[in-house]
């Protein structure tokens, strides 16, 4: 079943989520990649900054913090929080 | 504009690479890895460089080299800026690559962070990929003990192919091994069998296919496979990186071009488009660090991150997260200037006793009255206040100043700011670059290098002024503490606090003010992508802080002072017109125009003066002041008030310097630093004129206003 997709800086902090989809292009994309945030990475959302942007995600062990800019161009699903890091559970 | 990348700067990095060396035996190693892994502390500790470090990403910006010898055999290490990746998304990566690939070094050392091995694995197997003469040193090893991480060393060596070394960079440990290392990997005496990571059955053939033919054209000067590989994702960069460093147009082989041509039109069968390739490769190699990782991490529990993550949460709240950093930096000035205070009065004393028996051995020798009158009185004096005054604030400050950077505050608070800085048109990084010019204006400017977009770059370099640098810093903390604390009896030292704080805030207020007025005029643009790594917190090195800060900031800075404002007061004293020393001739034809100012005329020509090197602007104030006569026993913090206010001081002529010590024209240095950085003599004097022009606007709108309500 095709699960709803999200950007990434609508979910709420506290949320897990699994990277599906890129949009963004160029160095950007790239740069994305190269953090870590293939297909299927879970990515943890963490803290929001004081004005609510940028927020800091959990990604592959390390805390890295993305502007709402960045973060709307990752498109991931919601997974529930037992399925672990890597995501391997259900589905 | 061309604001090219070669326009701003790196051509001037790229030069770093010209390594002497200085005879054929000598081993040249490249030290890569992630930002933030220590890299600069194993860097300092292998060369006994003091290459200055902290816990926040992109700190390196420059390529430091150094040596060192073991086993009679000398290695010249070269260490690379800190990136995530070398497939070239930005100047640096391209710097790190071309080293890594045209450099020719026998060793390539990738250090990782043990805390966050994953990620840096993806760096490891794309340097691995390159060449085959790599160790790896998974550093901070004591950090991931004390987050009760477990690596299984061993196995990742054999996982690898490739020496795997666990060290403590800063304690020293493992150091031993990692040189044993790297001798065994350059002599031969190790073969490495580095793991390559695999790709599907049409790419691999694919490669394949290419492969024999770049391996007619390079040889062995590079990994053909690599080249082949990335022939095959269409990067343009290195076909021109090929071409620059090895003389070698690879677009122009034609037989090579049509078997490319014809395997594109496959690949574009096979994968939707080239970005696909693109991704496909990356994400090989990202899964690949994942497995070996899954294999040789273990996290024994998780509490110690839960705790990192709590104050994670305070430092940053929607409520606490900026009180608490002004309160940081507040308690901070509060401990330097209330610290400061015993020790300037005993530095005074003593050094004031000194002058005593310096005046009895010139009379007693006869030495001249004018030479008495000019060593002791002059020169002497000055500096005695110069030391006494500013040894005791710079020597708390930044030790203080370097634990919270040690600790790995600093990302945080660009964090804090960042959203603050995008409404301004501004990078995220500018407020790390504006924390770099607390401690020097030049390497705050330097550091804008970490800002990939060069138009941000820009507005960082013109705004980073607007922060006082150590040699400002002083001017700030003296006045407040002599001048404008001095008349409120118990509650000085806030006053005086309060006062530096609030400098400081307006310094950042106008730092947002005009990258918002640039962005939106002379740098008109978007904010561009912006990513930030909020690094572990660290225990700090607090022995090494203490050393590291008073000898490299505190010692140099002063010694500088000491000897630019010696020498100006030799000149100073020495040349007459007309009768009255030249400073005095100067002043007195610059005082219309500085009272306008709230200042006055030895003010500004000790600004002037100042251009040089910041930090003599208060001696030469001190002595001016002296020269015009009033020869006081300065024994006391207290007489130096007395001296400012005979010279026609109030609280607004304090507060307007202080103001204009924040907002003037960078000093020599930083410009300097600024038409090296920008290549560009246009910049060079926008650099200048911003801040002065601020400053001026400033000054006039403070000092007329107080006047215009009466307020002095």
């Amino acid at each position: 079943m095709e699960k709803t997709l999200f950007t990434l800086n609508q979910l709420p902090i506290g949320s897990h989520s699994k990277v599906k989809q890129l949009i963004a292009d160029g160095p950007i994309r790239r740069r994305m990649l190269d953090l870590g945030l293939i297909q299927d990475t879970i990515v943890k959302s963490l803290i929001k900054s004081p004005a609510g942007d940028p927020i800091a995600y959990e990604i592959r062990g390390t805390v890295i913090a993305l502007r709402s800019e960045e973060a709307s161009q990752i498109l991931v699903e919601l997974v529930e929080k037992q399925e672990g890091r890597r995501g391997n559970g259900i589905n | 504009m061309g604001l090219t990348n070669e326009s701003t700067g790196m051509a001037a990095l790229k030069d770093m690479f010209n390594i002497e060396i200085q005879s054929p035996n000598e081993v040249v190693i490249a030290l890569a890895g992630n930002p933030n892994t220590g890299k600069s502390t194993v860097f300092n500790s292998l060369t006994g460089l003091n290459q200055h470090t902290g816990n926040w990403p992109g700190k390196t910006v420059s390529n430091a080299q150094g040596r060192y010898s073991y086993k009679n055999k000398q290695y010249i290490l070269v260490d690379l800026p800190g990136t995530y990746s070398i497939l070239a998304n930005s100047v640096e990566e391209e710097i790190a690559r071309d080293f890594i690939c045209f450099g020719n070094p026998h060793v390539t050392v990738v250090v990782t962070d043990a805390t966050s091995l994953e990620r840096n694995l993806n760096l490891v197997l794309q340097v691995m990929e390159i060449t085959d003469k790599v160790v790896l040193c998974v550093n901070l090893m004591d950090e991931a003990k004390r987050k009760n991480i477990h690596i299984n060393l061993k196995e990742l060596e054999k996982l690898l192919g490739i020496p795997v070394v666990g060290t403590t960079a800063r304690s020293g440990e493992g150091l031993e091994e990692l040189k044993s290392a790297i001798a065994k990997v350059a002599s031969g005496k190790i073969q490495t069998n580095p793991k390559k990571v695999n790709y599907d059955k049409f790419l691999e053939k694919s490669i394949k296919e290419i492969e024999t033919h770049i391996n007619d054209l390079i040889g062995n000067r590079l990994n053909s496979r690599w080249v082949a590989l990335h022939l095959l994702d269409g990067n343009d960069e290195l076909i021109k990186s090929i071409n620059d460093h090895m003389g070698l147009n690879l677009s122009q082989h034609n037989l090579l071009n049509k078997k490319l041509e014809n395997i594109h039109q496959d690949i574009k069968n096979e994968f939707d488009e080239m970005k696909d390739l693109k991704d496909y490769i990356v994400t090989s190699i990202v899964k690949t660090g994942e497995d070996i990782s899954k294999k040789v991490v273990s996290f024994k529990d998780k509490n110690y991150i839960q705790l990192e993550r709590k104050i994670d949460g305070i430092l940053t709240s929607k409520t606490f997260g900026i009180p608490i950093m002004i309160a940081l930096l507040g308690i901070v000035f509060w401990i330097t200037i209330k610290g400061a205070n015993v020790p300037s009065n005993i530095l005074a004393k003593g050094l004031f006793w000194i002058e005593a028996r310096l005046s009895t051995f010139l009379k007693l020798i006869k030495a001249p009255i004018w030479v008495h009158d000019i060593l002791v009185l002059g020169v002497y004096r000055t500096l005695a206040w110069v030391v006494s005054v500013m040894l005791p604030p710079m020597a708390i400050f930044f030790p203080l100043f370097t634990l919270l950077e040690d600790l790995g505050y600093l990302p945080r608070v660009a964090f804090n700011l960042d959203y603050y800085f995008k409404k301004a048109g501004a990078h995220g990084k500018q407020a790390l670059t504006m924390c770099m010019g607390f401690g020097c204006n030049a390497a705050g400017v330097i550091s804008c290098r970490i800002i990939d977009s060069p138009r941000e770059r820009l507005i960082a370099i013109i705004t980073n002024n607007f922060v006082p640098c150590n040699g400002r810093f002083p001017i700030l903390i003296s006045l407040a503490t002599i001048f404008i604390a001095s008349s409120t009896g118990a509650f000085r030292s806030l006053v005086a606090t309060l006062s530096v704080l609030t400098s400081i805030l307006l310094g950042v207020i106008i730092t947002l003010f005009i990258s918002k007025l640039l962005s939106k005029t002379i740098l008109k643009g978007l904010p561009s992508s912006f990513t930030l790594e909020l690094p572990p917190y660290r225990k700090p090195q607090i022995g090494r802080i203490i050393v590291g800060s008073i000898f490299d900031r505190t010692l140099f800075v002063l010694g500088r002072a000491v000897m630019v404002a010696a020498l100006v007061i030799w000149v100073m004293a020495n040349i007459r017109i007309n009768d009255i020393n030249i400073l005095t001739y100067c002043a007195q034809f610059l005082n219309p125009f500085a009272q306008v100012l709230g200042l006055d005329g030895y003010i500004l020509m000790a600004f002037i003066l100042g251009l040089p090197a910041n930090e003599i602007v208060i001696p030469i104030l001190i002595m001016s002041y002296m020269s015009t006569g009033s020869m006081l026993e300065l024994d006391s913090l207290r007489e130096m008030k007395q001296l400012l206010v005979n010279n026609g001081w109030t609280w607004l002529t304090a507060v307007c310097t202080m103001l204009f010590a924040l907002n003037h024209w960078p000093c020599g240095t930083t410009l300097l630093t600024i038409r090296k950085e920008t290549q560009s003599l246009k910049w060079t004097l926008i650099s200048f004129l911003v801040p002065t022009i601020t400053g001026i606007v400033v000054c006039f709108i403070v000092a007329q206003g107080a006047r215009l309500f009466g307020l002095v």
